[in-house]
């Protein structure tokens, strides 16, 4: 198979690899897909409790160099945005972007699902500690 | 520059010694082999006479049981399908292993369809049949066994020599595609007591578009329904105009094969031997797939736990190998071999087959090693699921959320 240049820069030269604290109350953290599956995403969103705006993204795959590119990709254009903008990113945008064959779309879904998971995990965070506070008082 | 070239279970180089051997027969020696009645005849049925005899010395067969064909897939084709219908009065039910090739497993999927009754049989976990079962599996309407020599991912070997002896005692057939053993490990039909067995030229640095079935001719004489009809070759067997260059080509592959696989082998299985041992000093969690007592001396199938099989094949495109990863499969499922084991998917997709060969030198060892330790360490760097295994988390018990 051949890769479109894009997915080649991004599996040669992967961005924001790594890991943040996950109990932190500002981090998001998703972990979609499966190892059954041959691909699990683990992506994760630090947002900024000042302006909302996510400050760090970073991920950390398991999976074939078109789901490596698509979650490297995936942080990229998280940086700098509001939480409200990083859910208005599709799937769609990331096989554009990569030039993904038809093979490799679930690549780009699973990273449009990291995406949410890792908001939702963030969101839920925030309601917890509101919760924590009232109980603290 | 080319890649370094460890798929040779794929396919082989052909050796430069056998192409000159062939290269008469495409221009001065152009005759029928059929042709009985003039020189241009005479000398292309001489040399398929010639390569008929190498290739049955290779096996400990008589010439006269060798039937050329365009390769191991019309050989499996016309053993299975030429025993079923021929022996279709005797019964219809055949005998063969969840590990086979594609062309056995299809072959029988297809006789399936026309009424015969089929026993896939399990293999363990080092990839070998158990002789226990295959012997519970024979009834009296069982005519045919086929299990494979030796395995083309994993590289195990069957104990040929058990079944065929099994075979024999209840009077049913026994064929074996051996297409990854001859020419690599001593095959015998004689000792093994094999009725049927299939050979490809281009496995063994021979052409492509040339093979061969053993058919025996004596206790008991395997007859056979031609699936090509025409001409008559091939004790009618198999019509067709003989491929001579590549005929010559499959002979001359056998001799030399004969001539140099005891050394051949040692040498190859040193070099085996010594990349295992690399990735297993130089990385943990890296497992072998199948038998290691039981394996064609140039194979090597590794699981490297928590890197998937495409993007660590993405990471050394100058080395070409094979992957039991689903990503680099047309149907998108991961080997079915490794499953047949009892490994989990998530295993297989992390496999590598190694395939080495004539030609590989040491060197290409001591790189591809390299090379191959260097691009793992950093997709583990990448990978979730490498970092959860050193927080002490177990895999199995998360909670994955299926898609």
């Amino acid at each position: 198979m051949a890769y479109s240049d894009k997915v080649l820069d991004h599996y040669n030269h992967p961005r924001n690899v790594g890991s943040m604290d996950k109990n932190d109350s500002h981090v998001g953290t998703g972990m979609v897909g499966a190892p059954e599956c041959g691909d699990v995403m683990k992506l994760q969103i630090k947002v900024n409790p000042e302006t909302g705006i996510i400050d760090d993204a970073k991920f950390k795959t398991f999976g074939c160099g078109s789901a490596i590119a698509s979650s490297s990709l995936a942080t990229e254009w998280l940086k700098g945005k509001t939480v409200d903008e990083a859910l208005a990113i599709k799937n769609t945008d990331i096989v554009n972007e990569l030039a993904l064959p038809p093979v490799k779309i679930h690549c780009s879904v699973l990273a449009e699902d990291a995406i949410k998971a890792a908001i939702t995990d963030y969101k839920v965070k925030q309601g917890a500690d509101v919760s924590a506070l009232v109980q603290a008082h | 520059m080319k890649p370094i070239y460890f798929d040779n279970h794929a396919t082989t180089q052909l050796d430069p010694r056998v192409l000159q051997a062939m290269l008469p027969y495409f221009t001065e020696h152009f005759g029928n082999a059929a042709s009985r009645n003039h020189a241009y005849g005479w000398e292309a049925e001489e040399a398929v006479e010639k390569s008929r005899r190498q290739i049955a010395s290779l096996i400990g067969a008589n010439s006269k049981e060798i039937v050329f064909t365009s390769g191991a897939t019309e050989s499996n084709n016309l053993a299975i399908k030429g025993v079923a219908e021929m022996y279709a009065e005797k019964g219809n039910h055949i005998i063969t292993a969840a590990t086979e090739h594609k062309a056995v497993l299809d072959t029988c999927k297809h006789l399936e369809k026309k009424g015969c009754r089929v026993t896939y049989l399990p293999v363990m976990g080092d990839g070998r049949i158990d002789l226990d079962m295959l012997r519970d599996a024979i009834t009296d309407q069982t005519i045919l066994i086929s299990i494979m020599y030796a395995n083309n991912e994993i590289g195990v070997v069957q104990p040929i020599a058990g079944i065929g002896k099994i075979a024999k005692e209840r009077g049913v057939l026994f064929h074996t595609d051996a297409v990854q053993a001859v020419g690599k490990i001593p095959v015998s039909v004689i000792a093994d007591n094999v009725d049927l067995m299939s050979i490809t030229g281009h496995k063994m640095y021979g052409p492509k578009g040339v093979g061969a079935l053993y058919v025996r001719r004596k206790s008991p004489r395997v007859q056979l329904t031609a699936q090509m009809d025409g001409g008559g070759h091939e004790r009618g067997m198999r019509s067709g105009t003989l491929n001579v260059p590549g005929i010559v080509g499959l002979g001359e592959a056998c001799a030399i094969a004969q001539a140099e696989m005891p050394e051949e082998s040692k040498r190859l299985q040193a070099m085996r031997d010594r990349l295992r041992a690399k990735f297993e000093v130089a990385l943990d969690e890296v497992f072998i797939n199948g038998s290691m007592e039981h394996r064609l001396p140039h194979n090597l199938n590794m699981s490297f736990a928590y890197v998937e099989g495409e993007s660590l094949l993405m990471g050394i495109d100058d080395i070409a190998v094979s992957s039991g990863s689903a990503c680099t499969s047309a149907t998108l499922e991961p080997s079915y071999v490794l499953k047949a084991l009892g490994l989990g998917d998530d295993m297989a997709h992390t496999s590598i087959r190694f395939g080495l060969g004539r030609f590989n030198t040491d060197a290409e060892i001591d790189y591809v090693a390299d090379k191959l330790i260097s691009v793992v360490k950093k997709l583990r760097e990448l990978s979730p699921l490498y970092e959860m295994v050193k927080e002490g988390i177990d895999l199995s018990k998360v909670q994955w959320t299926a898609h």
